[in-house]
């Protein structure tokens, strides 16, 4: 699967965050390949755990992802990842 | 020229000593993230900022050019684990240099309570594991937040190896290796609101602030949730100054650099309150090791005043000659002559969390 991952420009305030296309069955997967080479980036998005940041929200085509552990929400063909910042924690 | 940081919770302000008064050097860097601590290194002119992003994170920058530019660095990370309740990094609560003959070896105290180091001019992180695993750290437990955290580091000026820390709450650790091992120290401490036969138990202090003379070491300050405290052993042990008026509550503590008997504090009533006592800002000083302290008033706001001053937010420069102060409501104010009188700079800051003056 191919999916398309688009960021908050709340965060590309900090980091270049450009729209991504990355290959995975998962969130986590498509993540891991999207990222892939951008420790930082990667850093606004998951703690060092992996898990999602607290603050930080990911829509998968859009419905909130159950998983914020291990972000093994399933991913489909066509699918848009956007990833933004919570309403919490600012 | 004299140069003072100031990290506030909307950006890293500066301020310039010009020939006759300090002035703004104009709107802050990082505007609207707040700075959780910041370093300038005196060993190399480098500077070194946390910003604790509310939605992404902790971040680390480093500048190599007095702040023109600066570069992002990796931020600590604790160990990788499974545990659905792993540890992952809150924010840096401080900084510290290591020692003149450790060219680009930086401490990083942390929230949840850690001490990591680099190396290479934060450029890579390790985890103390030595600490993080220390008997006795399991009584530890947080002060205003979630976890416990770290900080206060004390590098000795005289030898590297030789680290004092403080931890709220979780007491003094000390290493003479380095980091490699760690013993307990702070005994003298008294937690007033612990059971009564908990008190005393060194793990369980809450030190708001620890600072050492800078050229005896051995003198050291602390600035502990209950009091005034004084060590003449780097903080292995320590004796409590009483009757200090207006207040012993405050977290912050400016060791004078070569007077061992001298340190300024920022008192405020104690601690459900956190304000100044009777709306009146004032700052402590001793000059007899913390037997007697005088109250300075002049030039800070004497009339229904609420600035609280956060533990990093006294700071003395390097000749002992020079104050600066901020608080919580956005106050700062310069002393040029030893805390006697204080000159405002603004009264409108964001929340001030930390000053530095350029070494």
């Amino acid at each position: 699967m191919v999916a398309k991952v688009r960021f908050t420009s709340h965060l590309v305030r900090h980091r270049p965050a450009p729209m991504i296309d990355a290959a995975g069955a998962t969130v986590a997967e498509v993540l891991a390949a999207g990222l892939a080479g951008d420790d930082l980036l990667r850093s606004y998005v998951l703690d060092e755990q992996g898990r999602l940041r607290k603050h930080v929200t990911i829509y998968l085509d859009g419905s909130v992802i159950t998983d914020r552990l291990r972000l093994s929400d399933p991913v489909g063909p066509q699918t848009e990842i956007y990833v933004l910042q919570a309403l919490s924690g600012g | 020229m004299a140069t003072l940081w100031v990290g506030s919770r909307k950006g890293l302000f500066r301020f310039d000593d010009g020939a006759a008064s300090w002035q703004s050097a104009g709107p802050p860097q990082f505007l609207a993230e707040p700075v959780s601590a910041f370093l300038d290194d005196p060993r190399d002119g480098a500077l070194y900022i946390s910003l604790y992003h509310g939605h992404f994170g902790c971040k680390l920058h480093r500048s190599d050019d007095r702040g023109k530019t600066w570069v992002e660095l990796p931020s600590p990370a604790y160990p990788k684990s499974d545990a659905p309740d792993a540890p992952a990094l809150e924010f840096v609560w401080c900084f510290a240099a290591g020692g003149a003959d450790e060219p680009g070896v930086i401490w990083a105290g942390t929230l949840p309570g850690g001490v990591f180091k680099s190396t290479d001019r934060g450029q890579t992180w390790v985890l103390n594991e030595a600490l993080w695993n220390v008997p006795g750290r399991d009584k530890w437990f947080g002060a205003g937040y979630d976890h416990p955290g770290v900080h206060s580091i004390c590098v000795d000026p005289r030898d590297s190896r030789h680290i004092v820390i403080a931890v709220s709450i979780g007491g003094v650790w000390i290493t003479r290796d380095g980091g490699d091992s760690w013993v307990i120290g702070g005994y003298g401490l008294r937690n007033e609101y612990m059971p009564p036969d908990q008190a005393q138990t060194p793990e369980l202090q809450d030190v708001h602030l620890m600072a050492a003379c800078v050229s005896d070491p051995d003198r050291m300050w602390a600035q502990h949730h209950n009091g005034i405290f004084v060590s003449d052993d780097g903080g292995m042990n320590c004796r409590e100054s009483l009757n200090v008026k207006p207040s012993n509550f405050g977290f912050a503590v400016a060791p004078h650099p070569t007077d061992r008997n001298r340190a300024w504090f920022a008192p405020a009533k104690k601690d459900e309150y956190r304000v100044p006592v009777d709306g009146r800002l004032v700052v402590t000083e001793t000059r007899d090791g913390g037997v007697t302290f005088a109250s300075h008033s002049s030039g800070l706001p004497q009339v229904e005043a609420y600035d609280l001053i956060y533990r990093h937010a006294l700071v003395i420069d390097r000749t002992g000659q020079r104050l600066a102060m901020g608080s919580t409501t956005g106050g700062l104010w310069v002393s040029d002559d030893q805390g006697a009188t204080w000159q405002l700079l603004s009264a409108h800051l964001p929340p001030i969390a930390c000053l530095t003056f350029a070494p």
